[in-house]
């Protein structure tokens, strides 16, 4: 059983990219920013372009770093719109996001005419291939994709630990936060800086609208489940974590896109823990015999 | 020069991307004035298993069926973001990017179970991601051009409903408009808009033509007719000129370039439009600070002169820099050059002194009856 079997080295990095989204994740659905996901990991393709222009790689430390740069880029834009106010937020993040995404699409078009970049794997990645390209490390060979989301893992994890009072009281009470002086702005900053870091080093594994999946799906699937922060994000990356060997085995017998259907079994749990939730709120109500709250005060 | 104008494919291109321009800066408009902007983000990410499971029904790449699948998804989207932001404690942004996600997920896995069962049809399928103007053909016109007329029509059908439902959904729901019905249907719209822009946009990119020209009118207009007129000509002249060179210039996608032209337009709007644009809004307000402090410098003054009851009274300029603590002679030249102030003999032990003109006096006291009568205004409105 070595990393480099092809069947072993696609469940470890679907599982990796899995557990590192949700991880990051849980806190963004909590705010109330999930979209900023969405606008982190379109607006990395222009920072992803612009690596490979000037360094002729899209892989390596300080691709990684240079490319997350336009995700933080993205959120400091959308930040400075929505302070003029003559835009919305909403408005904002749209505006945002497609223009940086489509820079980079152009710059790749027009620049890098490669097998090794083109807008189609930024896209959808090609975690099939993840085996392919290795590195040797005291002597063990192992992918470079897997190495590189270990690494984002380790730092993600140790960000969420050493800050775990912070991030839960900058999620949760902002205000709060501030007046204690605990910088909330910094935080998220720090964190969106590591969620863009995750994206670009998740975007050839499944691609950046994928890995939204793994960003927002298993923590809102947790979020249905539970309401304590700490077993939200346990479950929240055992779902992602399930998905990869789920959706693998699913793509291998329908013979389709295996990043493409893990990110697609997330909804799978996505929907168990929907229908968990009405059965448990339908007995609880006929249980003590109450009428259910009307619907759309949730 | 003008020998493109009536190049074949090139005009197709020009149509094809004047109709995908007006419909979604007209439709777009609703969605960023009622802050649902990445509806149309959801949306059209959410259209890309409908065009293939279109693809899958029909067997062909024929637009009619693409169109109808596109709808088809969007209105499951629709249905389970409503779901979830209704019955879970999930909310709106949650929702929104849960059904983005999954749809974009389930239109991979169905693109690439299309692709596999080979086929040459299917060429072309996944230039539905970025768009590709140069596939137009004649043909694909009609469809889009049939949703365009729907589309406008039902605006103008529904003028007066959709815009109280705009401005103000509490005073509609009261007054007994259907208006879960209405935002559905303005839901419905906005898919509309995303569908027609598929072919040459593309799904991704979408988002941007539904945004950026409403909110580059938005800067121009008050009115929300004027906003629609305007977000339409935006969106057009984005998607021609976007469309045009990538057509030109081979290898390029039209959905970036598209979406780089309608973004700059919303850019240079934000920037210079005269009412809202943030350059001629700061100049505005530092003109106005100016003028303000000088007014109130040669309401000092007149003050004064009407206290002595004397309007040729000198005012020592020493006595006002102490009332204003600051150095006033640059505000009291600049009321000099504007002729309402002139400098005054005096002793010469004591320093510059400054009186009234006659224009001078005129100016400040009609703008003394102003102040006065915004001060019983005031007082009206806020009874002690």
């Amino acid at each position: 059983m070595s990393l480099v079997d092809p069947t072993i080295a696609i469940l470890i990095t679907g599982a990796l990219v899995g557990m590192t989204g949700a991880l990051l994740g849980s806190f963004l659905v909590l705010r109330g920013n999930s979209m900023l996901a969405d606008a982190i990991s379109h607006s990395i393709l222009f920072g992803i372009a612009v690596a490979w222009l000037l360094t002729g790689q899209t892989s390596g430390p300080v691709q990684i770093i240079g490319a997350a740069l336009s995700g933080v880029l993205a959120v400091f834009l959308i930040e400075l719109l929505t302070r003029t106010r003559r835009l919305r937020d909403d408005a904002a993040i749209g505006l945002v996001f497609p223009a940086l995404f489509s820079a980079g699409v152009v710059l790749i078009n027009v620049y890098a005419r490669d097998v090794h970049l083109d807008e189609h794997t930024v896209l959808l990645g090609e975690i099939g291939f993840v085996w392919l390209d290795t590195l040797t490390i005291a002597g063990m060979e192992i992918p470079r994709a897997m190495l590189t989301l270990s690494v984002m893992l380790l730092v993600d994890a140790l960000f969420v630990l050493a800050f775990f009072k912070t991030l839960k009281l900058a999620t949760f009470d902002a205000d709060l936060a501030r007046v204690l002086g605990l910088m909330p702005g910094l935080i998220f900053y720090a964190h969106l800086s590591l969620l863009s870091g995750t994206a670009v080093a998740a975007f050839d594994a499944v691609g950046v609208v994928l890995f939204i999946s793994f960003v927002v799906v298993p923590p809102a699937a947790a979020y249905l489940v539970t309401q304590r922060l700490v077993s939200l994000i346990a479950l929240a990356m055992l779902i992602a974590a399930a998905s990869a060997p789920i959706g693998y085995w699913m793509a291998v017998w329908l013979d389709v896109s295996i990043g493409g259907m893990m990110a697609l079994s997330t909804g799978g749990f996505l929907l168990l823990a929907y229908c968990w939730r009405r059965l448990r709120d339908h007995r609880h109500y006929r249980s003590r015999s109450l009428e259910p709250p009307p619907a759309s005060s949730a | 020069m003008l020998s493109f104008l009536t190049d074949y494919t090139l005009q197709n291109v020009m149509i094809g991307a004047a109709l995908i321009g007006i419909i979604s800066g007209v439709l777009g408009c609703f969605a960023v004035l009622r802050r649902q902007s990445l509806l149309g983000d959801t949306l059209s990410h959410a259209a890309l298993p409908g065009v293939c499971l279109g693809f899958l029904w029909a067997g062909s790449r024929s637009m009619e069926s693409l169109m109808a699948g596109a709808l088809f998804s969007g209105a499951v989207a629709t249905v389970i973001m409503l779901t979830l932001t209704r019955r879970t404690r999930l909310k709106m942004d949650a929702a929104l990017a849960v059904t983005l996600s999954l749809g974009f997920a389930l239109g991979v896995v169905l693109l690439t179970f299309i692709q596999n069962r080979g086929g040459a049809a299917q060429a072309g399928l996944d230039s539905f991601l970025f768009g590709q103007a140069a596939a137009t053909v004649r043909g694909d016109l009609y469809p889009m051009a049939v949703i365009v007329l729907i589309g406008l029509s039902l605006v103008v059908v529904f003028w007066k409903p959709l815009k109280l439902m705009t401005f103000d959904p509490e005073y509609a729901a009261v007054s007994g408009l259907p208006v879960r019905l209405l935002e559905l249907f303005l839901t419905g719209m906005i898919a509309l808009a995303v569908v027609v822009g598929l072919q040459m946009v593309g799904v991704i990119l979408m988002t941007a033509m539904v945004i950026a020209p409403g909110a580059a009118a938005r800067q121009w207009s008050g009115s929300l007719l004027g906003m629609l007129l305007l977000a339409a000509f935006f969106g057009a002249t984005a998607g021609i000129s976007g469309g045009v060179i990538s057509a030109l210039a081979p290898g390029l996608s039209t959905g970036p370039v598209v979406v780089l032209v309608a973004s700059a337009i919303a850019l240079f709007s934000l920037l210079f439009a005269p009412q809202r644009g943030l350059i001629p809004s700061r100049w505005r307000r530092r003109h106005k600070r100016s003028h303000t402090s000088s007014d109130r410098i040669l309401l000092t003054v007149y003050e004064l002169a009407r206290e002595h009851g004397d309007w040729s009274y000198r005012v020592e300029q020493g006595a006002v820099d102490a009332y204003y603590g600051m150095v006033t002679e640059p505000l009291l030249q600049a009321l000099a050059q504007r002729d309402l102030l002139k400098a005054a003999d005096h002793m010469p032990d004591e320093g510059p002194h400054w009186q009234l003109t006659q224009s001078g006096c005129e100016y400040a006291a009609a703008r003394s009856r102003d102040q006065s009568r915004t001060r019983r205004l005031r007082q009206v409105e806020r009874p002690a």
